[in-house]
Order: C-alpha cells, then structure tokens, then sequence
C-alpha cells in the first residue's frame, strides 16, 4: 500500500528524518511511537505531501508521490487528519464534513445544485458523522464544540474521504482518559477495513490498535515488529518505553 | 451556510428593499423627484459591482483593491464601439463579458499566486496599469474621457435612452445577478470558495486545489462587475479613465464592508447608503467628506458585520 523508501529531511543541520523505510501494508494499522521531537509528525506530513523530502522515495499503491501536491495524493486515497486541530471553524460539522466528502466525489465546479439538497452528498456526510459519534452535533458550529469532539471530527473528515489510507496525527492528542478510550473504540470498529498509518503518544491506544509498531527515535527507525516483539525490545525499552512508564 | 441566510429581521428588511426598488419610479415620478431615479440606477449598478467583489472579499477572502478596472474595462467596451458607430447592445455585452473574463483569468492567474498584503497590491497594480493604459489611449479622449452619444441598442422593443427603462433593466440585471450568486454560493462551487477562506491548508489536504477553484471565482467577479460597467457607461453616457481609478476601488470595498462582507444582500445596502449619504453629505457642506470618513471609520469600529451585522445582532467574531 505505501512504501517509504530512505526518506530524508533537514532542518537546518538537524535530520529530522533520517534514512527512514518503513511499509504499510492493506488494511494494517501501523502506529508509530517515539519521544517528542522525534520527527514522526515530519514524517507523515511528508507523506501527506507538505513537506518536501531532501531524499528518498514515497510509493502508493506502486506509484511515486514524492513530488505530488498534498491535494493530488489526496484524490489518489491518501487522507490525513491533524495533530493540532484544523477545520473550517466557522462552519458547522455538517458542513465540514460535507467539505470532504465533496473533496471525494471529483471536481467540485457545479455552481448550481444547493448543498443541502444534494442527498447523496449530505448522507454520506451524516455517515461519517455517525461513525464517530457526532450525529447530534451536526448543526453546531466548528468553532464551538469541545476539543474532543473537534478531534472526532478530524476523524470524520478523515473518514469521509473514504481513503485507501489513513495517516493519523496523534488522534487523542490533548485529551482525557475516558475521551481517549472512546476514541479508541471508534477506531477498533474500522480496524481491519483501512489500512492506517498511525502516530500515537498514548501508549494503550497503540498496543490496543497497531497491527505493527515502529519505533522512531532522532529520525531513525530504531526497532519495528509486532506489539510482542516491540515490549521485549531492549532498545526500546531504553530509548522511549522506559523513559514514560 | 445559516450566517448566510437572512433572518426575520434582516430578511423583512431586503424584502422591503427589493419592493422599494421595483416601484422606485412610480414614486420619483409622483414627488416630480425624477433626479432621484438617477441616483437609484447608480446605487443599483454599484450594488452589482460591490456584490461581485463581495465574492473574492466576502466568501473568497480574496481583497482586491482593482475592482474597479472591470467596471471601467465594461464600461469602455460600450464607448470605443459607440465611437466607431457600433450601437448593437448586444456586441457591447459580448465585448465586456469576453474582455473583463480575460482580463480577469491573466491578471487572477498572476495574483492569486500570492496571499494577504501582496494580493492586495498586486490587484491595485494591475487596476492602475489598466488605468494608465487608458490615460494615454488619445484616440478615445485619454484623460478627458469619451462621451456616449447613443445608449447600447437591444432592438426597438427595448429603449434604454429612456430613463424608466434603463432603471428597469439594471433592476432585473441586479436581481439576477442576486439570484446568480445566492445559487453560487450554495452549491458545491460556493462551498469550496468558503471553505478555502477559513482553511486554505486544510481543503488542500481534503484533495481541493484551491488555486483553481479561486481563479475560477475570480474571473465570475470579474465578468459580473464588467457587466455592471457595461450599465455604467450606458448611464453616466461619459466615460473615463477616473471610473477606474483606485479610490474608485476603495468605494466598491466600503460598500462590501458596509453592507456586511460575505452576506448575500449586504453589498446593495452598503452600495444604497455609501450613495445617499454621498448626496445628503455633499449636499450640506463642502467638506462633506470629513463627515463622510467618519462615518465610515465608526460603522467599521462599532457596527462589526456592517449592516447586515446591526439588523441580525451577529455575534460572530
């Protein structure tokens, strides 16, 4: 499905990414650990195409990305949601999800329909919005809903691309026990459907959700395997597991 | 898409508006005020300019200060064929729509490679070559302007030299330039240029190539402003260069921020009030303009959302 190949970024002299390869495969969730600064958001904003790498290769679906725009990779299935909130804060949920399910359904120059009546359009939306939980919140305003229900929503729009493959930007990031384990849930309904890239600081929602885990640390891809393998690595235990817990 | 839609009161208000136009003539000619049909024809084509600009500045977040060039490049596509005895309506329209598109499709392709401040100047300069180009064009009067002896013809059924009929085209022209945006903005199309204004970043992630989207806005305002500069000429019979000017610009902004920027009906209140008060204001004193700025600089500070914002009690920020 993606494959990352000797991917590198530079900022200033830090590598941020460094000689990076990593694979995820169909319908995998693939969580990426790592301490703060590690460069895993780097990462994936080179994946979503943000950023552009100084090396290295990015592969979808056996194509090279690389130097696409993030809205091309987007139309090819590539969908991501952000670590740090951001949507369309003046519209409602509704709407901003709407927003992405149009991104799906092709061009968007059709200057007559109204949105509101285009049912296809408005259910898919709703779908999403179920999805996640956020049904009676529809009408509320972006701008006003709690912060959890704004990462919620991330997912909603994430999901609502109907991608080939989702890049998650730390999903709980900010929130409290009980809101993260909800999140949780809702990602374990899709899991085994989608095929995830995940970055995640809270350590039970990874082992509870990622098929294969890979360790980041300075830019450099220090352990990779299955959640069994990844507790019993030493290296890991000593460079970020054994640093938290 | 609710900050859109008028409420109670708001839409009370646009109504009475939409009637007070409609009938306009029959009351000037009752009061023997006929001098006010003239200046509800002006208020009406600068409504269809300020709401083609309400389109880059209000839902887009596009501010242009060169709007005004598309209303004199219409408004030149009626007088350099009348000077060459072209008087076909028609020909005119077709001229301004096809030049202002272009004009609008070369200049946006180049600005809107850039955002904020630099739009804003980059829009102003290429208004203001415009502007020049035409100071130095001696063949159609240059500085001094061309006087439009014979109004576009349409055929006989239609005469625009009188002044009832000419108030009642621009009326219908400004309905459906109304109608045109209120579908405009509700449909897909509008959806993307809104959600670009608030998060460009975002509906780029979302697989929009917003770049594109807002060019395509770009050259609908275009069009539609050249089409108001099609009446404006026919109006003024006299054009200029100075109809094209910057400050003329900045007026079309005022209005778009008086009325209340990316509502549906705001730029044709902000439109009727900027001209009345142009009138009353000069009317009273030379130094009108000292009230006149003012006035403007307290509706900005304390009427946030212009008047559109006064009649819902928006609380939006």
């Amino acid at each position: 499905m993606l494959e990352i190949i000797n991917l590198e970024k530079q900022f200033g002299g830090i590598k941020a990414v460094d000689n990076v390869n990593l694979a995820v495969e169909q319908n995998e969730i693939h969580a990426i650990i790592g301490p703060n600064g590690a460069g895993k958001t780097t990462l994936i904003s080179q994946v979503a195409g943000e950023l552009r790498p100084d090396g290295g290769q990015i592969r979808f679906r056996n194509e090279d990305v690389t130097f696409l725009r993030p809205a091309q990779r987007a139309r090819r299935g590539l969908a991501r949601s952000f670590q740090i909130t951001s949507v369309m804060l003046p519209m409602t949920l509704l709407e901003n999800v709407c927003m992405a399910v149009q991104g799906r359904m092709g061009h968007s120059f059709r200057f007559w329909q109204p949105t509101s009546r285009d049912t296809v359009l408005m259910e898919s939306a709703m779908q999403a919005l179920r999805t996640v939980g956020l049904e009676d919140r529809a009408e509320n305003i972006a701008g006003e809903v709690s912060h959890g229900e704004h990462r919620q929503l991330e997912i909603a729009m994430a999901l609502a691309m109907e991608p080939l493959l989702l890049l998650l930007d730390e999903p709980t990031a900010g929130m409290g026990p009980e809101e993260s384990a909800e999140l949780v849930s809702i990602l374990q309904q899709i899991k085994g459907e989608k095929s995830i890239l995940l970055i995640e600081h809270d350590m039970d929602a990874v082992f509870s959700l990622a098929d294969t885990i890979s360790v980041l640390v300075y830019g450099q891809i220090i352990a990779s395997g299955t959640k069994d393998e990844i507790r019993a690595n030493s290296e890991v235990q000593l460079a970020y597991l054994g640093e938290t817990a | 898409m609710k900050d859109y839609l008028p409420s109670t009161l708001s839409g009370i208000a646009y109504t009475g508006v939409i009637i007070l136009l409609a009938v306009m003539p029959v009351i000037t000619s009752a009061l023997g005020q006929g001098f006010y049909l003239d200046i509800f024809s002006r208020i009406m084509i600068l409504s269809i300019a300020a709401l083609s600009l309400n389109l880059l500045i209000g839902y887009g977040g596009m501010i242009s200060l060169g709007h005004a060039a598309f209303l004199g490049i219409g408004a030149y596509c009626v007088g350099i064929p009348v000077y060459y005895e072209i008087y076909n309506g028609w020909i005119h329209l077709g001229l301004a729509i096809v030049a202002s598109g272009i004009f609008a499709l070369v200049t946006g392709a180049i600005s809107l490679r850039t955002k904020g401040v630099y739009f804003i100047m980059i829009t102003l300069a290429f208004a203001q070559m415009v502007y020049f180009t035409f100071v130095s064009l001696e063949e159609y009067g240059g500085d001094d302007g061309l006087v439009i002896v014979l109004r576009s013809e349409f055929g006989n059924w239609l005469d625009l030299e009188s002044a009832v009929v000419l108030y009642y085209v621009i009326f219908f022209v400004l309905l459906l330039t109304l109608f045109f945006i209120n579908k405009l903005v509700k449909a897909r199309f509008g959806r993307v240029i809104v959600g670009s204004k608030y998060n460009e970043r975002r509906m780029q992630s979302l697989g929009f190539d917003t770049y594109r989207y807002r060019l395509v806005c770009y050259v609908i305002s275009g069009i539609l402003c050249g089409i108001a500069g099609v009446f404006l000429g026919n109006f003024t019979s006299f054009i200029s260069p100075e109809m094209m000017g910057w400050t003329r610009s900045g007026e079309l902004i005022f209005m778009v921020v008086f009325g209340g920027t990316g509502t549906l009906f705001g730029p044709i209140m902000g439109a009727g009030i900027f001209i009345l008060l142009e009138e009353w204001l000069s009317a009273i004193t030379i130094y009108w303009q000292l009230i006149f700025g003012a006035i403007l600089i307290a509706v900005v500070l304390f009427g946030r959302g212009g008047i559109h914002g006064l009649l819902t009690r928006s609380k939006r920020r």
